[in-house]
This record gives C-alpha cells, structure tokens and sequence, in this order.
C-alpha cells in the first residue's frame, strides 16, 4: 500500500470515528459554559442514534440520498427534547446535576431498546437502508497529495463537525449570547444583578447541548454502526465528554480532542492494515481509546480551567 | 413632590425571613448630591436593605419613591433603569473576563449579535478617564489589584448610567492607600451630581466623607443624624445600642514564667525564602505580647510555625515548658495552645457543618464527646449550647451552619472554643479584621481576661491601635526578624511606625524625640 492510501485510510478512518464525538463535545461545551454539567449526553446520543435510525427506515423513500442528514436533524431534535428534562431538573429543581444526568443515562437506552423491541421484533433495528459512507468534499479533494488524503473519500459528518466547531467558537468567544452565557456559567450572582435572565441561559446551553449530542448519536448509528443496537454509543457520550476536557472548555479544542480520541478508536479497525502496528494483538488497540482517555484525563484535569460556578444550583434571590 | 431634591425616599421598608425581620419598619431618605452613610454593626439589616433597593430583594412591606415617584424595583434591570448602582461588597465580577468584559456585560455594543470589542474598550477608556477611575480595560479581573477591581466595579454602575450609587463596605479589602483614593472618588462623583449612599461600620470613614448618616441596629432604623455635628463616640453609641468604651481597660500585667519559648526561630515561606529569620521571642504568663508591623514581614509563617501549620526549618519552640517544634497541630493543641487563626473563614471553622459541631472541633475526639470512636452529639449539642450563652454568640439555633453567622459571631463562636479550652497559650492572629466597634471591645476584653487567669496571649496584627491598646510589650517585626520589642505604655504611635519601616530602635527613638523636642520648642514660640 502506497502512503498516500496508508494515510488517506487512516485520515478518513479517524475523522468517521471522531465525528459523533466532535458534535457531542461541542454540546458538552455549551452546557458546562452555562454552568450545567451535562453527563447525559451519553443518553442523549442513544436517543438521537435511535430516532435517526428509526428516521432512516422510515423516510428513505421520501428524502433518497439526503436520509442520513435529515435523520441526524431528527436526532438533534430528540437530543433537544430530551435534554429538556435535565434544564428542567437542573435548573429549576435543583437537582444535582449527575444525579440527574445519570437517570437520563439509565433511562435513555432503556427506553430506546424497548422501542425497538416493540417495533422490530429485536433487539436491533437491522442494517439502515441509506448510511452516510463516504464523500469527496467539494472542490477540496482536488487539490494534489493534501487532496487525495484529507478530502477524499472521507466522513461528511466529520467536516460538518469541523464547521460546527469554528461556528461555535466565534458563538461563544465572540457574540454577546457566547458572552452571556459563559458569565452565566462563571458567576450568575454577577450576571444576574447585570440583568441577564439566568435561567433562560442556562437552558439555552442545555438544550443546544441536547441538539449537538442527539446528532452526535445519529452520526453514530448512521455513519459508524449502520444499525441502531444497546452497543451501537456504548459510552462514546463518556468519551466526548473527556475530549471536552481535554479540550479545555474550547470548541476548537474540544474538536481537536475529538478527532484525537477518533483516531485512537480507528486504530482497532484499521490496525491490521497499517505496518508496524499490525503485529500488536487487536485487544489491545481495542483497550486504546479507553485508556488513552483516562490517561489524557490524568495528565490534562489538574491544569485545565473549568467555568466557576460549574455544577453548582443557582437559586434566584427573592 | 415638595421635596423634589430628594432622590431617594424609602418609607417603612420591612423584609422577613420567615419568621425573622432583617428589616423592620425603616425609613431612610437620600438627597441629591450628597454622601449618605448607612451604619450598623454586622448583621444589622444594612445589606438586606440595599438589596431591596437594587432590587434583589423584594420588601415584605413599605414604600420607595425615586426622584419623587413610587416605584416597585422588582428586579435589577429595574433598579438599573432607575438610576440605580450597586457597588457589591464581595465584587460581582467575571474572573476570567477583562475589565471591559464585566463592564459591558448586559448592555454590549454589538453588530448582529457580534460584540464590538474595540468601540466597547474605548468607552471603558473615556468613562475612567471621566471620573478618574484608572482601570486596563484588557486587563483579565484575575491579574489586577483588589483596587482596581472595584473602580471596575464603580464603572460597571456608571456604564449604566447611574445616578445613585450604593457602597456596600467598600474599604473592607482595600489597604490604606486604596481607601484615601476611594474617599478621593467618592467626592469627585458627588461633585458630579451623583448620589451616593455608603454602608459602613467604620466610624472615621464616615466622619471623613459622609454628609449625612443613617444608624441602623437589629433591623430598625434609630436616627438619622448629620455627621458634622455628631461625635464618633455618638454614632458608636446608637449603632451597638449603649455606651462604647474606645479606651481597653486593663490592669498593669503581672508577667511569669515564659509559656512560650521560641529559640533561633527560622522558618521557610512557600516559595521557598526565609521568611522569619532566626528569631527569639518569649511569651509569658499573665502577659499579652503584641506583634507589629506590614503585612507581610513573616507574622503569618511565625504563628503558622507555632501551631504546626508550617514545618520549622530550624529552631526551636517550647510550649509551656514543652518542646513542640515540628509536632502535628494537634498534639500542640493538646500541650495548650488556643488559635484564633488570621482568616477564620479558612482556617478557623467548617463553613458548610453545624454551628455545635464547629464548636467541638477541637475536641470531638475526647470524651465525653465522643465514646470509643462514635459522637455523642447530645454532648456536643450541650456544649454549643453553653458556649453560644456564655460568650453571646448570636444565632437562631446552634444547628445553624457556621456560614449563617455574621462575622462578628463566627469570630465570637471560634473565640469561645479556643478560650474555652483554657490553653496555657492563645494566640489571636487579626482576631477584630472586618468587625464592628461592639465586637471588637468584646473581642479585646476577653483577651485582657485571659491575660488576668495568668495565660499568655500572643496577639497579631495589622491595627496599630489594636496592637498598642491591648498589648503588655510589643515586638515589631521587619523583614523576618524582630526588630525590636518595646513595652506598650513607653512606645507611641510615631516610633511602631518607623520600626515597621525597618528603622532601627535607637534611631527610631532619637528622631521621636527629636521631633517631639521640636514640637514643643513650636509650640512655646507660638506662645
């Protein structure tokens, strides 16, 4: 295999595995910015990675090559709906925000298996009809030598990630909502004698949290397991979860983080075609992105610098 | 609308908590144009009522009338409508945000949502250089002084537009400098046209700035007076309810044998440089030694060293009679050591347990508070319960968490566990920091007290007057040595200072007299 195919393959790998993680974590970023850890974001992509799939079977017929893109709207928009029931207890029941992300945790895969048990007969949905695959990015993949590696016969989804990411950025580093919420998520005692209505951003952090992530699970089943099964996210909302850490709370980062942690899982699967590495016994490629995870975690959580007032309730005075 | 120059009118304004009344029945007028002092002691209802007016709070009764009209201030972007500014006593800044961040937050300038940074920076420059509030409008809130910190917290309220603006302990955590240009400030907006209302406890900043004061005691307002023509002694008086003594009493002390022994004392800052330099020092009984001088001359690394919170790099202490160098914090405790640590919200109670349960601290260990490793909380609930009588500490209950107090009786609360004890050695690090006249002669009554039961005390401060009304002798202490001890009553204010200066005893002596030499000899040509 010549390098350009060893490095196109193992670009292309690494950014399909990366892109539920990209948008997952970006999610992840909006809601801790606003003060709210949002830990259900592992639940939140089930259901996203469910919806879409049910989407995907059902309406092939109507949207034809666009199945998987509409379907990972679908996604976000379950993610939404789902995340409500965090804003709701989080914000304004008090509850603790683990706690609460924990149930939805339990709560989301329960649910999805049951649904698709009860319409399918199984515990998956069975091969979706139309999956992402892959594509040449417009005009990009012409370039020579970058082209054929970066561009070419890549994950769409991972790209729209990269897109998202830079949009994010300037959202929150850059407009006066990115400003308001992450006063909000620093000192809301502060924010509120400034006038800005607490709650309504800490519900606009969760809820763009629960729109990334139920896409980030619809590109997982759609793109990565071309099914909806129990293992089809698997702790992948764990995983972005991590990636936003290591990415310090950055969108930009918290991308790079990503593809990081979607190279390390690409290894597994495309080990054995790569030299020098194909020796290594696949357990432990497939240990890799795990422990890399905790290790990065180790290294990275002592220097990096999480919103002040994260995790904690804000009560308004009164 | 008789008196319409009147910009402020707060008719009986009553707020419960519940069962309790934080504020009752006050009443409370702001003219324009003048400066307004709001004084009460800690936990007088000060605060509750200038939260109700930046609208914080809603009032459980009563009026407020701006600039002539009745209005309802539900909500801060009301109060800010108003013309209404709070300058919070605990900064309400962003951190990690730039000084124009904190500033334009909730009214940014911006394109389509896009904020406009440079537009924005140079209005923070033009409204700072308008009042003479110097601030870096790049600078992050984390890099700057806890002065400029609130000049941008003073511009926060001016980008608002306020006119009226209210001071909540504004000098609290400012040094001595910082107070002079924020009473400088203070005059300048009010030559501006703005109103200003200062809460306070600190007498002499209100006899130096205020026009007008407000005293406030246990939630009802009690006079209001102008400042001119009232004495210190008379706003004391009103704010704690009975006559205040500024003067300690005290007997001579009757010094004995040495309780505390410190013996070519070195001890190693954090960063790793000497900052108490091979010191000897001795603290008897029945005797209260003061120690002098600048923040930062290795007081606090000294009285770390002697309980056990920083290892002693060589030396030696003795606690009565004992050697305790480098022993853990409690086995010192057990020889007989009483700590009133200098930042008691850290070091000196658990703010989030139990009142009776930070009352135990020390103790919890020992029977009868506890019986083979479980606590007997009935016990402990008895002995909060005696200590809050016997040293009036005030709560509602002693199952309170520590973080309910006001200053003032968390510091009562640690002093009744520390002195209770009666250990052969109490140490007071800024025991009175940050609390009203009332508490402060309680504070210092009871030291004397544990003075005349024969104890030593070793009382450390930033409050020359604290340092020389209380103490017996007096040990400055300059750039990690002692540079000199002196007894109380042959010292003066002028000679501490020059020895916190780092000049030398005989010098420092020579030049006081010599100036005193002077003053007289001035004094006689006048005649």
């Amino acid at each position: 295999m010549d390098i350009i195919r060893l490095m196109q393959l193992i670009v292309s790998s690494s950014l399909t595995f990366a892109a539920p993680l990209i948008l997952t974590a970006i999610g992840g970023t909006f809601s801790e910015r606003g003060g709210v850890v949002n830990i259900g974001l592992e639940g939140i992509m089930v259901m996203g990675a469910f919806m879409s799939a049910i989407f995907n079977i059902q309406f092939v017929g109507t949207f034809g090559t666009m199945t998987p893109w509409v379907g990972m709207l679908a996604g976000g928009v379950i993610g939404l709906l789902f995340s409500i029931i965090h804003a709701v207890a989080t914000v304004n029941l008090r509850a603790d925000h683990i706690v609460s992300g924990t149930v939805i945790n339990l709560a989301a895969p329960a649910l999805a298996v049951f649904l698709t048990r009860a319409l399918f007969g199984a515990a998956q949905t069975g091969p979706l009809p139309r999956a992402f695959g892959r594509t040449n990015i417009f005009l990009l993949h012409r370039i020579p030598v970058i082209g054929p590696i970066f561009f070419r016969n890549t994950s769409g989804p991972a790209f729209f990630g990269i897109l998202v990411a830079i949009i994010s950025w300037f959202i929150l580093f850059k407009t006066r909502f990115g400003l308001r919420l992450r006063s909000v998520g620093e000192n809301p005692h502060a924010a509120e004698t400034l006038g800005i209505k607490v709650y309504t951003m800490k519900y606009a952090g969760v809820l763009i949290s629960g729109f990334l992530g139920g896409m980030g699970g619809a590109i997982q089943s759609q793109a990565i397991h071309n099914e909806f099964g129990i293992l089809t996210v698997a702790g992948q909302g764990f995983i972005a979860m991590a990636a936003m850490i290591f990415g310090k709370w950055n969108p930009l980062g918290a991308m790079g983080a990503a593809i990081f942690f979607g190279f390390a899982q690409s290894l597994a699967r495309v080990g054995n075609s790569i030299p020098v590495i194909q020796d290594i016994p696949g357990v432990w490629l497939q240990i890799l992105p795990y422990l890399l995870t905790i290790l990065v975690l180790v290294g990275v959580i002592g220097r990096a610098e999480a919103p002040a007032a994260i995790g904690k309730t804000y009560i308004k005075s009164k | 609308m008789s008196e319409t120059n009147k910009v402020i009118e707060m008719k009986g304004i009553t707020k419960k908590f519940g069962n309790f009344k934080a504020n009752d029945n006050i009443h409370l007028d702001l003219k324009k144009g003048e400066i307004h002092a709001l004084l009460g002691e800690n936990g007088a209802g000060k605060s509750t009522l200038m939260n109700i007016l930046s609208g914080l709070l809603e009032p459980t009764e009563g009026e407020i009338w701006v600039n002539g009209e009745k209005v309802s201030i539900s909500s801060p972007d009301v109060a800010n409508q108003l013309g209404i500014g709070m300058v919070h006593q605990h900064f309400m800044l962003v951190d990690k945000f730039t000084v124009t961040e904190n500033i334009i937050l909730g009214k940014e300038k911006h394109k389509f949502g896009f904020m406009d940074q440079a537009t924005s920076q140079k209005d923070v420059k033009e409204l700072s250089d308008q009042y003479g509030l110097r601030v870096d409008p790049k600078a992050r809130i984390s890099d700057i002084s806890v002065g400029m910190q609130q000049r941008a917290e003073i511009l926060k309220t001016l980008y608002r537009g306020a006119d009226i603006l209210i001071f909540d302990e504004p000098t609290g955590v400012l040094t001595p400098q910082e107070i002079e240009e924020l009473m400088e400030i203070m005059n300048a907006l009010v030559k501006e046209g703005k109103s200003i209302i200062l809460i306070t406890h600190k007498l002499d900043e209100i006899k130096k700035v205020a026009d007008r004061c407000t005293v406030i005691r246990r939630g009802k307002s009690i006079d209001t007076v102008d400042v001119a023509t009232t004495s210190q002694q008379e706003l004391a008086d009103m704010m704690v309810g009975r006559s205040v003594s500024f003067k300690v009493d005290k007997k001579p002390a009757d010094p004995k044998e040495p309780v505390l022994e410190i013996k070519n004392l070195t001890v190693k800052e954090a960063r790793g440089y000497d900052a108490v330099k091979a010191i000897d020092l001795d603290v008897k009984a029945g005797e209260i030694l003061g120690i002098a001088g600048v923040d930062g001359n290795g007081q606090s690394e000294l009285i770390q060293a002697i309980t056990g919170l920083t290892k002693v790099d060589s030396g030696s202490i003795k606690l009565d009679g004992k050697d305790i160098t480098n022993k853990k914090p409690r086995k010192i405790t057990e020889t007989g050591l009483g700590h009133i640590p200098e930042d008691r919200q850290r070091y000196g109670l658990v703010l989030q347990m139990k009142l009776e349960e930070n009352m135990s601290l020390q103790t919890y260990y020992q029977k009868p508070f506890s019986n083979h490793g479980f606590l007997n909380h009935k016990e402990i609930k008895e002995h909060a319960k005696q200590l809050i009588e016997e040293f009036d500490v005030r709560t509602s209950s002693e199952e309170n968490t520590a973080s309910s107090l006001s200053g003032g009786n968390q510091q009562k609360a640690i002093i009744a566990r520390e002195i209770y004890r009666n250990p052969a050695l109490l140490i007071a690090a800024q025991p009175t920091r940050g609390l009203d006249v009332g508490a402060i002669e309680y504070i210092h009554k009871r030291l004397i007290e544990q003075r005349d039961h024969g104890k030593g005390v070793l009382l450390m401060s930033y409050e020359l007057d604290e340092v020389m009304n209380v103490s017996d002798r007096i040990a400055v202490m300059y750039d990690g040595n002692i540079i000199a001890i002196v007894n109380a009553d042959e010292t003066n204010e002028k000679e501490l200072g020059l020895l916190m200066a780092g000049v030398p005893l005989e010098k420092a002596h020579e030049q006081v007299t010599e100036t005193e030499g002077k003053e007289r000899e001035t004094v006689a040509n006048e005649k």
